[in-house]
């Protein structure tokens, strides 16, 4: 056996990194569900102290052990030999202690990124507690940047999400109004389609485009369809600014969600050549979510948060705008209950920072999970303890069309204020300039809205 | 700002969504974020409730329709919520004694699924309409089986201990915050241990102001009917369409 662990007396042996690793991780459903657990608390904690012993080139070799999996390919190509010498001699344990200790800087932490591995940041973030995973998050800036900017330090950002169950016109610029009213959407306004055809898809860019150009809003918008329908509307010079997919950590997983790493670079060049964004922008937006790669029976018996710490290396060869968990969708199968998602969120939130990703989260939940709006409160507040990047807001917290629970426009004010956390300046800016929260508002109220602005039909 | 205000009630038909109305105010006023927190606590209560079996059993018999009951390999609610896969197993015994009953030609499985209001509201009322236009073309639905802690899956495992060939799974499904009340119907042909989702046909979000009961009722009973005749359901029964279709052409 190469892992081992003596306790008391008794000895616990693992016989794979990937299988230390699932025991290690704190307790969740989802691994309960895959079989991947540890036997019992004890033996977890047996598990986390070999785990720190590990030294962190041992990360280098393949951990998922499956052939041909491009996702563990594009790992090892990604890794930058030069950006891990700092901490090559260092074990998990002591990569934990140096993030930790105050003269290293988030400067030091960006410097590693693209030396350390999913699996190295999954390791390490299976022995750091919640205000480790927040005081290390909050010292790495990753700033990314298209009309507004992104990430910077103090600053807290917002996706208006403007759903509607039938993807009707009027329905998301009314809800999209009702968020710039209360001044979210300087990350994206981003729609969820509920049909995936491609003059849907079009018909949509263009309503968002209209609110955008209308309003001289320094945002971007996007609609969340597929890549593949995404390629076409832009083929047809739809005005696309943000190209989505959701993706997962191994080849298999990705093919549950119908994409492949040819099609994100096919999707990447397609946008960049529509040349809407001004130059160095970054063009792409992502979503994971812990549990994703189990659903499609595509986890290969590695646990659900390193399977979903692989897919931030799928995500970061795109240089995207925005990367968002979306942590409590999923389900209490997955993810129980308010505990087990607030510590996934800041599981995610850190291996994307450490990754070097513009890591945002839908702070969500859904009616079958043991979670309530004050686990939401709960979250958006720790999570802008650890420097979020933004978060997701929608009417009164209701998703209509995905019928689950995010953040309402209201939280986004919340956290604002009371942690000052203003938007991205570019936005915080127009804000001003339209007088948002004032009596003066000189964007059209919700009444307005529909006789004002001139949407497509 | 001349140009005209749009009504409220014309912008609540366009979009259930929880629009801030009048001036914006930067924290939800009480009465808001009282009644979200009520609609929550009502989907809640749908999640956690139990299937009601006496009342259940009282309204089949008073039409005169047989019953069975049956427990999934999911025994508390607790463990049905986090444990799917148990949810979706049937335990041997229990699969012992529904062998005993005569081989019906359609199973009808009325399951708690993610909200037993949904059966309790629903339930019977769909099973009724369903057996009325089954039973005209002499199909017979054999005992409704009352299925505790039940995944849409756990049918399969009905229809194969009363060995028929076509199971309607009726399911609450998972509760919104406007509604607790919709049934999810999965219709499956042949159904077997391993039968994949994609081999099921689905009529969702079958409620008054959904769905109407009785307009899902004909549809199930036309699928079913289709289903019997081609032998097959979900993907394949679509395919199998497009090949009749292309063929009489």
């Amino acid at each position: 056996m190469k892992y081992f662990a003596d306790i008391g007396g008794q000895r616990f042996k693992w016989p794979s990194l990937k299988q230390l690793l699932a025991h290690a991780t704190p307790e969740r459903t989802g691994d309960q569900l895959a079989g991947l657990c540890a036997s019992g608390p004890v033996e977890r904690l047996a598990a986390q102290r070999c785990l720190a012993d590990v030294p962190l080139k041992a990360f280098l070799d393949d951990v998922l052990q499956v052939e041909d999996d491009d996702v563990t390919a594009l790992i090892m190509e990604q890794q930058d030999a030069s950006a891990f010498s700092p901490i090559a001699s260092l074990t998990v344990g002591a990569f934990r202690d140096w993030m930790l200790t105050p003269t290293t800087t988030g400067t030091d932490l960006t410097a590693i990124a693209w030396g350390v591995t999913p699996e190295m940041a999954a390791a390490v973030s299976k022995i750091m507690r919640a205000q480790d995973l927040i005081a290390v998050a909050a010292k790495i800036e990753v700033v990314t940047k298209f009309r507004s900017t992104i990430g910077l330090r103090g600053h807290l950002s917002t996706r208006n999400q403007p759903n509607h169950p039938a993807d009707d016109s009027r329905g998301i610029a009314l809800s999209a109004v009702d968020g710039l009213l209360m001044g979210t959407g300087d990350a994206v306004i981003g729609v969820n389609p509920a049909t995936d055809t491609v003059p849907d898809y079009i018909r949509i860019c263009e309503v968002l485009e209209l609110i955008r150009t209308q309003l001289d809003i320094p945002t971007q918008h996007c609609l969340l369809g597929h890549v593949s329908t995404a390629i076409k509307a832009m083929e047809q010079n739809a005005p696309v600014d943000l190209v989505f997919q959701s993706v997962a950590g191994s080849t298999k997983a990705n093919a549950g969600f119908g994409v492949t790493l040819p099609m994100l670079d096919e999707a990447y060049d397609a946008a960049y050549n529509l040349g809407r964004a001004p130059a160095g922008s970054n063009l792409m937006y992502f979503e994971t979510g812990q549990g994703a790669a189990l659903s499609a029976d595509a986890h290969h018996d590695m646990d659900q948060q390193t399977m979903e710490v692989r897919a931030y290396a799928v995500a970061r060869q795109y240089k995207p705008l925005l990367v968002n968990t979306v942590v409590g969708f999923i389900g209490p199968e997955y993810l129980a209950n308010g505990k087990q998602i607030i510590r996934a969120a800041l599981e995610d939130h850190f291996c994307g920072k450490l990754l070097g990703l513009p890591m945002g989260v839908d702070v969500c939940y859904t009616n079958h999970s043991y979670a309530d709006q004050e686990d939401m409160d709960v979250l958006l507040t720790v999570l802008s303890a650890a420097g979020v990047s933004f978060v997701i807001t929608v009417p009164g917290s209701d998703d209509i069309m995905l019928n689950y629970q995010t953040l309402s426009h209201h939280d986004a004010n919340y956290i604002r204020t009371t942690l000052q956390r203003p938007p991205a300046p570019e936005f915080a800016a127009w804000m001003d300039r339209m007088g948002i929260g004032t009596p003066d508002v000189r964007i059209p109220s919700i009444e307005n809205a529909l006789g004002q602005l001139r949407l497509p039909n | 700002m001349n140009d005209p205000l749009t009504p409220r009630g014309a912008i609540r038909a366009i979009t259930q969504a929880r629009l801030n109305f009048g001036p914006p105010r930067f924290a939800a006023d009480t009465a808001a974020s009282l009644d979200f927190a009520l609609d929550h606590a009502r989907a809640r209560e749908a999640v956690e409730s139990e299937l009601d079996v006496a009342r259940l059993t009282a309204g089949l018999d008073a039409l005169g329709l047989p019953h069975d009951i049956v427990t999934s390999s999911a025994a508390t609610r607790d463990v049905f919520i986090t444990r799917p896969d148990l949810g979706r197993l049937l335990p041997q015994d229990q699969a012992d004694v529904l062998s005993r009953h005569a081989s019906p030609d359609v199973a009808v499985v009325l399951g708690d699924g993610l909200s037993a209001v949904a059966i309790a509201l629903n339930g019977v009322a769909f099973v009724t309409e369903l057996h009325k236009k089954l039973s005209q073309d002499g199909l017979n639905i054999g005992p409704v089986i009352l299925a505790r802690q039940a995944r849409v899956a756990l049918g399969d495992g009905i229809a194969l201990a009363l060995a028929a060939k076509t199971v309607v799974m009726i399911v609450g499904e998972r509760p919104g915050l406007s509604a607790a009340d919709g049934l999810g119907v999965y219709i499956t042909q042949n159904p077997s241990a391993q039968t994949p989702d994609s081999a099921r046909n689905c009529i969702s979000n079958v409620r008054a102001e959904g769905l109407p009961i009785h307009d899902a009722a004909r549809q199930t009973y036309d699928l079913i009917k289709e289903m019997r005749a081609l032998g097959c359901s979900g993907v394949a029964l679509n395919q199998s369409r497009a090949t009749n279709v292309l063929t009489s052409d």
